[in-house]
């Protein structure tokens, strides 16, 4: 220990990296945003329950975004989520309705999520085929397998899961008190705890074990991550089989949340979560993003909305051009500041190399 | 202890579609001995290192390993990691959205979970030992590629690996880095590790190394100590040919040509990447930058062509006042450029010789004015033979040629459109010496047909041998300029490193 | 010796365009076992008088046209930014919108207003084409991200357009691009397809737009040093495919005779770039056929309209439509691809090693 060190005496806090600078400004936009509309649209904003509700409708937006994070950490894309999510709803109703069993229901959302996740990944990665392309044909398989399994709405009819459906964790210090003076206390559906469970797996799987550190590698550079002896492979499989398995447990959750199969349940949802994650921060490119920053941007996109039908623009198109133009907004900021960013990387690379010579 | 083998490869053979990269090789490795890797581009060496470390798959022959029961098998770089084998790539093979600490521990170990403060507190141990400027929870993007390398030879270290392959390590390194690299090395040879080496620097070799393994055209031509292969002699091994071809620059003679027309002039011209300079040449003239890594030397002439953002400055050509900011205008006034990054900047991989070749002229004819088949096809015949590039055709796609030859179509494709200016940053770096020999003779050639060139080497002896000017850079500032009996080996060092230049 | 060379290059040539040509051979014979009767083409007398083409065969050229054009701005597109545009079909409503909406505001519908109208949607779809095309070579942006955004907001600006009704169109001119033109038996459209088809090819001609794309798509770094201006080039290759998108939104509307923003091409993007990827390119840019693509757009509507025959209801096709173009795309990938050569290699290697062996007796 001779040497002048150069590494021990920094205290001083590293600089954000690139995935955390992002979610940061995600969540700043989604509380200053939140908080506009508090200030000057007031009613529904000001109850907590105006977030249990929109917890409570996009529970499995929120569940599958996470998936598709992770395989766009991983540089990939996966399509398919909202197919299989509504296949996973079809078939669950059609099963429980002819006096299924309510776990067995639960393994058959679970086990078809993982089929769909297997295939894409066996596909993708051990095939070499472009992800985009596996994942649509799983989109248009899982689209039209619901559609074989029953054109017509099909509304669940099993007591006890409809008993399930019913319940909801109530909080009543969180409640408001209502024209007619009865206090409503806050509602959450369990759904809600499910999403957040699976927000709380991912992360913790991303930040903490071997196999999501593996991801952010494959994501940043597949070569690099082959000769550092990862398994790329293999990780690459994983992350297609996690994006299924959340689509299948998203699929129950969509269903007790409504309570009935229909083909177009979660139409467009692939988009959705692609526009929530990339608001979250996660690049399409690989290696860059974050769940928590996912979970703000789904809470995000579907604030907007709602922003936008209680200032009055009922139209439906108002929706989605708020959408477009919102989504336009964060994927420029995001453009710019990584651009910079690399700007005064390069800066200081110029500035050592001086030094030293 | 010294002659303990720690891997032997015997009858190493790889085939490729009609290429043998590999026949029947064998290589010994000793436990605590730097052993260098020679040949030249095509001979084999990647291929070899690429089978040790599970990239590619052999055909046939075996390995053993010390301390691996029987034959080794290895199918992936993570067997070879278990195997004791640590590699560090001529380019950065770490993940530059991860940390530091976790490019040094990534791929490796067994369990579940990482160990995120156990990986921070040992990499930066480490890291300080080896004094090399990083901290442990930096993000690798925002080190430079230097210190990006340090780190990829800090994860070898720490793997106490029993054989540790340097694929030219040293070429995006100044010689303070390879010094540094150096002591590392030795230290770790002194703790019985086996290291492969494999440079294009023939002074690195004989300043580090113990033995050298030749190999040419994928099969071995001998296994030397080094006090037994004098330079000359390992050279012609690598060649194949004796050394008669290097004595024949004579026939050229440097010129000095202060007194010829100026061709290109520029006042205070300035880039993002460089700061403010000026600069004349002559027709007819060599002129080299030379300076260390990183003192701007690429970046000047970088700023000649355009290819950075121009932020300032008169440019004159041939005497008349020119506005050159982009690459095509610098084109249009007769400037070519053959960029420093072969394979990021030059060729365009997926497309053929032919496409590669006519590609400068064809967008100085303009985009609505397409050659006509039989004139490219013309074109491409008449710098193939000319350059003597080994293809097997015009239409074979570019990435799939040797280095060298890859090198010989840019320049052919600069040749094609006749620039009264042509600047080469690093033509000859990491291709072999015949084609060296073959591209400075052309330069030369070049000058004596009036052209001005503008030439950048690391190897000073390669710029003495061809430019009648050296401007001597350091900390992106011209310091000096060489002529005439100036140009010797001690006073450019002299210059370059400070103290009293000219 | 060249005999040979030659047919090699060819055979390299046509490598690209094997999966879509063997996906067509097995249509054709599994279409043939099936139904012989599937590919009759006969002539007969439609309700406007005129002796037009029908048949199975007709039917799935002249459906394919929408796909066949867009596919070709697509390729492109993929060529030079290494991504593609999902906002095609919503970019196509918009299109369409406008060009309705010219012709029913002009007094009398003339040749004149239809192709003013068309001029015009041509206009609006260069620009949102060039709104794409500058996030993607300016902010550099991942197409597909980029794309993203008129994908979710493009149907919405369409219905804005025409305030949000339905309206029709009626005019014996845009009945003739949509159907057929009096006295010519092809349909339009097919003939709009082969118009531009032809088109771009004398662009290529008569323009190095070919190699810029490649180099561009190839190395980008490298393609600036020599020259080439790879944001215009990506710039052209967003406003080549708006053109595409307003022609393919014209044929649409015309065929319909009106416009409705919420299922006019709807997910035709999806099918676009799957024509692409069957036409053998690479969806991570670089070099390109178009021809490929075109291909490929068939191949897709020929597909979909052997399962209508087979009588699969329109929802379901999709999910046999997944597993041929799984089938597809397994056979062209990679992995199998090496596998076989690998498996030729050998075959060759042990010919000309009893070649050999003869020679030394």
């Amino acid at each position: 220990m001779t040497v002048k060190n150069a590494s021990l005496p920094q205290k001083r806090r590293e600089p954000l990296t690139d995935t955390q600078l992002l979610m940061t400004i995600t969540i700043c936009i989604f509380f200053a945003m939140y908080a506009l509309a508090m200030l000057l649209l007031g009613g529904g904003f000001l109850r907590p329950q105006q977030i249990f509700d929109l917890l409570n409708d996009n529970a499995a937006l929120i569940i599958v975004a996470c998936g598709l994070t992770v395989v766009m950490i991983g540089g990939g894309i996966d399509i398919s989520v909202g197919g299989v999510t509504s296949l996973v709803v079809m078939s669950c109703v059609l099963y429980l309705n002819n006096d299924g069993n309510m776990f067995v229901a639960m393994l058959l959302a679970l086990g078809i999520g993982l089929a769909f996740g297997v295939v894409h990944g066996l596909l993708v990665s051990y095939l070499e085929i472009q992800p985009f392309i596996v994942t649509l044909a799983g989109m248009f398989f899982a689209r039209g397998m619901t559609t074989i399994l029953s054109v017509n709405p099909q509304k669940l009819a099993h007591e006890g899961l409809n008993a399930l459906r019913a319940v909801k964790i109530e909080i009543p210090w969180l409640g408001y008190i209502a024209k007619n003076g009865n206090l409503i206390p806050g509602r959450i559906e369990l759904g809600v705890l499910v999403a957040l469970l699976c927000v709380v797996v991912v992360f913790l799987i991303l930040k903490y074990t071997r196999l999501g550190r593996n991801f952010y590698a494959l994501g940043g550079n597949q070569q690099s991550a082959l000769m550092l002896g990862i398994n790329v492979k293999r990780t690459r499989f994983m992350t297609f089989v996690i994006s299924g398995l959340l689509s299948g447990i998203a699929g129950f959750v969509f269903m007790m949340h409504t309570g009935a199969g229909n083909a177009t349940n979660a139409a467009g949802a692939e988009m959705n979560a692609i526009a929530s994650s990339i608001i979250g921060g996660t690049l399409l490119t690989g290696g860059v993003g974050n769940i928590i920053g996912t979970f703000f941007g789904t809470l995000t996109l579907t604030t907007i909305k709602k922003i936008v039908v209680t200032s009055g623009l009922k139209d439906p198109w108002w929706q989605s051009i708020t959408t477009g133009a919102m989504l336009l907004f964060f994927i420029v900021l995001q453009s710019v500041v990584l651009s910079n960013r690399e700007k005064h990387n390069a800066k200081k690379k110029d500035s050592s190399a001086v030094k030293k010579g | 202890m010294p002659n303990e083998t720690v891997l032997t490869m015997r009858g190493i053979s790889k085939q490729f579609p009609g290429v043998r990269a590999l026949n029947k090789v064998d290589f010994t490795l000793r436990k605590g001995e730097i052993h260098a890797l020679m040949g030249e581009n095509g001979a084999g060496k990647s291929t070899l290192i690429k089978v040790l470390t599970g990239v590619y798959g052999k055909d046939a022959g075996t390995i053993w390993i010390d301390g691996v029961e029987g034959e080794a098998h290895i199918h992936s770089p993570q067997d070879a990691q278990n195997a004791g084998i640590a590699t560090v790539y001529q380019e950065i093979t770490l993940c530059p959205n991860l940390t530091v600490a976790e490019n040094m521990y990534i791929g490796r170990g067994e369990g579940l979970l990482v160990k995120r403060k156990d990986y921070e507190k040992k990499a930066g141990e480490i890291l300080s030992t080896l004094n090399i400027p990083a901290r442990p929870k930096q993000q690798l993007a925002s080190c430079s590629l230097a210190v990006q390398q340090m780190v990829a030879i800090a994860r070898a270290v720490d793997m106490n690996c029993k054989v540790l392959i340097l694929d030219e390590p040293t070429s995006s390194l100044d010689d303070k880095e390879v010094q540094m690299l150096f002591s590392l090395m030795r230290d770790l040879k002194s703790r019985g590790v086996g290291i492969i080496f494999v440079t294009h620097f023939l002074e690195q070799v004989y300043e580090v190394c113990d033995r050298i393994t030749v190999l040419r055209n994928g099969e071995l031509v001998g296994e030397y100590v080094i006090e037994d292969l004098p330079q000359v002699q390992l050279v012609s091994l690598m060649m194949g040919k004796d050394l008669d071809e290097l004595n024949n620059m004579s026939g050229f003679e440097r010129k000095d040509k202060s007194a010829a027309e100026v061709t290109y002039e520029a006042e205070n011209l300035s880039s993002e990447a460089s700061k403010a300079f000026d600069f004349r040449i002559h027709k007819g003239e060599v002129n080299g930058f030379t300076g260390l890594l990183g003192s701007g030397r690429s970046e000047s002439v970088r700023a000649i062509f355009g290819a950075d953002k121009v932020t300032g400055g008169k440019v004159k050509m041939n005497g008349k006042s020119v506005h050159i900011t982009k690459p095509y205008e610098a084109m249009k006034n007769g400037i070519g450029y053959l960029p420093e990054d072969r394979k990021r900047d030059g060729i365009v991989a997926d497309l053929s010789v032919r496409e590669n070749i006519i590609l400068a002229l064809q967008v100085m004819k303009g985009f609505f004015k397409p050659l006509s088949r039989a004139d490219m096809e013309k074109f491409a015949d008449e710098y193939i033979s000319a350059l003597s590039i080994k293809t097997a055709s015009k239409d074979t796609l570019v990435g799939s040629l040797s280095g060298g030859n890859q090198q010989k179509v840019i320049l052919a494709r600069w040749l094609l459109t006749h620039p009264d200016y042509l600047i080469l940053d690093e033509p000859t770096r990491g291709i072999d010496i015949g084609t060296k020999l073959e591209i400075q003779k052309l330069v030369l050639k070049l000058a004596e047909e009036n052209v001005s060139v503008t030439f950048i080497s690391s190897e000073i002896e390669e710029m003495l041998r061809t430019c009648s000017r050296l401007i001597v850079m350091r900390d992106r500032n011209i310091v000096g300029e060489l002529t005439g009996d100036q140009l010797t080996q001690t006073q450019v060092m002299k210059t370059i490193a400070g103290g009293e230049a000219s | 010796m060249s005999e040979m060379k030659k047919a090699m290059k060819k055979s390299g040539n046509i490598g690209q365009l094997m999966i879509p040509l063997i996906a067509f051979g097995l249509l054709i014979v599994f279409n043939l076992i099936r139904d012989p009767s599937f590919f009759s083409i006969e002539t007969k007398l439609n309700n406007t008088g005129n002796t037009v083409l029908a048949g199975n065969l007709i039917s799935i050229i002249n459906g394919a046209s929408e796909l066949a054009v867009l596919a070709i701005g697509m390729t492109l597109v993929t060529a030079a930014c290494g991504g593609q545009d999902i906002s095609v079909g919503a970019a196509a409503a918009i299109a369409g919108s406008v060009f309705v909406k010219i012709v029913r505001g002009a007094a009398d519908v003339n040749g004149l207003t239809v192709i003013l109208a068309f001029l015009a949607c041509c206009v609006v779809a260069m620009i949102f084409g060039s709104f794409n095309g500058m996030l993607v070579s300016v902010f550099r942006i991942q197409p597909m991200i980029a794309t993203l955004i008129l994908y979710t907001c493009g149907r919405s600006i369409a219905y804005w357009i025409n305030g949000g009704a339905t309206p029709t169109i009626s005019s014996p001119i845009t009945s003739a691009i949509g159907s057929f033109i009096p006295g010519v038996p092809i349909p339009t459209p097919v003939i709009i397809v082969a118009v531009m088809v032809i088109l771009f090819n004398l662009l290529f001609r008569f323009t190095t737009l070919r190699l810029y794309t490649q180099a561009v798509g190839i190395n980008q770094s490298a393609a600036r040093l020599n020259g080439i201006n790879t944001t215009m080039i990506k710039l052209l290759s967003f406003i080549l495919l708006g053109v595409c998108v307003s022609v393919a939104g014209c044929i649409g509307v015309c065929r319909l005779q009106l416009i409705n923003h919420e299922t006019l091409l709807l997910d035709i993007e999806m099918d676009t770039i799957l024509a692409v990827a069957i036409g053998g390119n690479n969806l991570g840019g670089g070099k390109f056929r178009i021809s490929g693509s075109i291909l490929g757009a068939y191949v897709i509507q020929m597909l979909t309209t052997t399962l209508y025959a087979m009588k699969v209801s329109s929802t379901d096709v999709k999910a046999y439509k997944a597993i041929v173009i799984i089938l597809l795309v397994v056979i062209g990938s990679p992995v199998v691809k090496r596998w076989f050569t690998k498996k030729m290699g050998n075959l060759r290697g042990a010919g000309l090693r009893r070649a050999g062996a003869k020679e030394g007796v």
